[in-house]
């Protein structure tokens, strides 16, 4: 701002103002975000209690553990888990959004609505539809007359992931592909561009950031899920959400379910800087 | 530890740093001790005027009558009675080892657990002369092997662990922990074993011969190879909804608490049978804090859950056992309830101990078996 230097007597009490309408949220950052990370990352160099709590002696022994086979497998089966779902998100998200969005007016916002209208019904139940839907005796079974084992496996809790958050692939998604300026995509056509290239060349490079929006919504849920493995997947499959609930609540090993979620946190922040790398440079 | 109930729908961050500032909020403070270390015993006068005390409970949700604070402030003449409710033993814990005064006077956990707060010295002795009606309990209910002779916690609950099925869809009767781990083709993936580590480890362990309190590496690395072996053959690991898998026909057998196997419903043909190979015994219980100010109130309190009257709404309402022979004697026993299992029998199964340090064995034997693809 150039009237900066003019301004310097209020500026003072714009600060003030500005600190004044700030506090809300930072408080909610400092004491709902900050505290909570810090006193997870001061737990992660401790070590457990016999009977849970921490004791404050020094100890590397939760990074090593971290390393062993066992929990890098639950880590690469929730990588896995959270990368096919994300996919399969995008392939069926993309194609939704971009129909939308050409839809009239009237329309968009009734399509809008069906697509959040899962989320007015509890998390938890929906997930157990699923059980009832898909279980031995239940109703896809009786429907068909087959005798088919569609509950827990690792497919099944892909299944109720892209249930649980394809929605929030496909808002990102719609948001972008609506502010797109449809005379770009004439002045390619004009240019001679086939569908297919200016698809590949002008909508999809300007929709990008709403792509990796929309990946990155549906990733970091999926990726710490621990809910839907254990309702969808019969627990039979550990995916690294369980495994930090775990430790807290069952294992009453706090240390180390605090390495855990700061290795989580980790892979997150990495994600993180991945999408805005790629949106800086769409 | 029985009633771990599925509650928790925090996405694991918001649950981490919930319970991280907990643990602030309190100081996250705890001590290392172990061992047996019961600090000597408050004073206690039996004639205190309990009207200057007050009680804080905390309980499993459910557990204890809705009306029990008013009517035990009015049978006890204390100022108040206010009951706080855990969904599980871990968050107990969490509340009464946070450091420094809980603010809770008797609080309900398991025989384990109880002997966990006792080795931290977390715990009042129980003063029985200010509890006449201990002699209403059973004998054997003196007898269980966290706590012999009920010194620092007095129980309210128990029962075993054994297989619930459906007699109409089983085409022998399951009589051994192996019909569970390896089961004949007709209940192939129609099986379901429990997801907290020692129930999990509870029907292998049995079924090699080996203690349900077993610490023995080589020991627990023949459960894991049978449990492993186990595990293509079940439909679901699961703790809470394995009565409606039975009522629906999704599974034939299940692992189940006896309180949680559905025998008594009419239009089910549902019945519950402890393998030959034995079982556990597992105990609920009510301790009195050594933190707490109101000890003679919270004595008294105790002393009024024993009375048979009140101990046996427990058996009639949430279909649990309670050791109170007064109480059972005046409960009717509807065909096909567990209720009617005797004491004796209980005591066959074998009373689940703490760990310490060992219990992170099972977390690792639970971890590994779960993750095996």
């Amino acid at each position: 701002m150039k009237s900066e230097a003019k301004a310097r007597p209020a500026s003072r009490g714009r600060r003030l103002g500005a600190f004044v309408f700030l506090s809300p949220g930072l408080t909610y950052l400092i004491v709902l975000l900050l505290v909570p990370l810090g006193l997870m990352v001061s737990y992660t160099v401790f070590q457990r209690g016999r009977f849970g709590g921490v004791v404050y002696e020094f100890t590397t022994e939760n990074f090593s553990r971290l390393v062993d086979p066992l929990y890098l497998g639950v880590l690469g089966t929730s990588l896995r888990i959270a990368a096919v779902t994300t996919l399969i998100a995008l392939l069926v998200g993309y194609p939704t959004a971009y129909l939308i969005a050409q839809l009239p007016n009237r329309w968009k916002t009734a399509a809008l609505v069906a697509i959040v209208l899962p989320f007015w019904t509890n998390f938890l139940i929906r997930v157990y539809a699923w059980i009832m839907l898909l279980s031995g005796p239940g109703v896809v079974n009786s429907l068909l007359g087959t005798k088919l084992e569609l509950l827990y496996k690792e497919g099944t809790i892909v299944a109720g992931l892209l249930y649980s958050y394809l929605p929030l692939m496909v808002l990102p998604l719609y948001a972008t592909i609506e502010k797109l300026d449809p005379q770009l995509r004439e002045a390619s056509a004009n240019l001679g561009a086939s569908a297919f290239t200016t698809f590949r060349k002008v909508t999809l490079p300007l929709t990008l950031p709403g792509v990796m929006t929309g990946c990155l919504f549906v990733f970091v849920p999926s990726f710490g899920n621990f809910v839907i493995p254990e309702m969808l997947g019969g627990n039979k499959t550990v995916m690294v959400g369980n495994l930090i609930r775990n430790q807290f609540l069952s294992a009453r090993d706090w240390p180390f379910g605090s390495t855990l979620a700061l290795a989580l946190v980790a892979v997150l922040v990495v994600l993180l800087l991945v999408q805005s790398w790629a949106a800086r440079r769409a | 530890m029985s009633r771990t109930r599925f509650t928790s729908r925090l996405p694991a961050a918001v649950a981490v740093a919930g319970l991280a500032l907990a643990a602030a909020a309190c100081g996250g403070e705890s001590s290392n001790s172990s061992g047996g270390t019961s600090a000597a015993a408050a004073d206690l006068k039996p004639n205190a005027d309990l009207s200057k005390q007050k009680l804080q409970i905390t309980v499993w949700d459910g557990y204890t009558p809705k009306e029990l604070p008013e009517k035990a402030k009015e049978k006890l003449k204390v100022s108040e009675v206010e009951v706080t409710l855990h969904a599980t033993n871990e968050e107990a814990m969490t509340k009464l080892t946070a450091g420094g005064d809980s603010g809770i006077d008797v609080a309900f956990v398991s025989g384990q657990y109880a002997q966990a707060l006792n080795a931290q010295g977390l715990l009042e002795p129980i003063h029985p002369e200010l509890i006449p009606n201990l002699a209403n309990l059973y004998p054997e209910a003196t007898q269980l092997s966290y706590d012999k002779g009920n010194k620092y916690s007095v129980p309210y609950t128990w029962g075993t662990t054994g297989i619930c099925y459906r007699s109409d869809l089983v085409k022998a009767k399951p009589t051994s922990w192996n019909d569970i781990l390896k089961p004949p083709s007709w209940a192939d993936k129609k099986v379901t074993m429990m997801t907290t580590e020692r129930w999990l480890a509870l029907p292998a362990l049995k079924a090699l011969g080996y203690s349900v309190n077993t610490e023995k590496d080589e020991e627990i690395e023949k459960v894991k190879q049978l449990l492993l072996d186990a595990k293509p053959h079940l439909l679901a690991y699961d703790d809470t909804t394995f009565g409606d898998r039975l009522k629906s026909g999704e599974a034939v057998m299940v692992e189940a608490w006896d309180g949680w196997c559905p025998t008594t419903d009419e239009k089910q043909n549902i019945k519950f049978e402890v393998p030959k190979e034995g079982s556990d015994l597992w105990v609920d219980t009510m301790v009195i804090m050594k933190s707490s100010k109101n000890k003679e109130a919270a004595h008294a309190f105790i002393n009024y859950i024993l009375d048979p009257e009140i101990h046996r709404w427990a058996a009639e309402n949430i279909n649990y056992k309670v050791p109170n022979k007064a109480a059972m004697d005046k409960v009717t026993i509807s065909p096909g309830s567990l209720l009617g299992i005797k004491p004796a029998e209980l005591l066959n199964g074998e009373s689940l101990i703490d760990l310490g340090q060992a219990s992170t064995k099972y977390t690792r034997l639970a971890e590994e078996i779960k993750a095996q693809s």
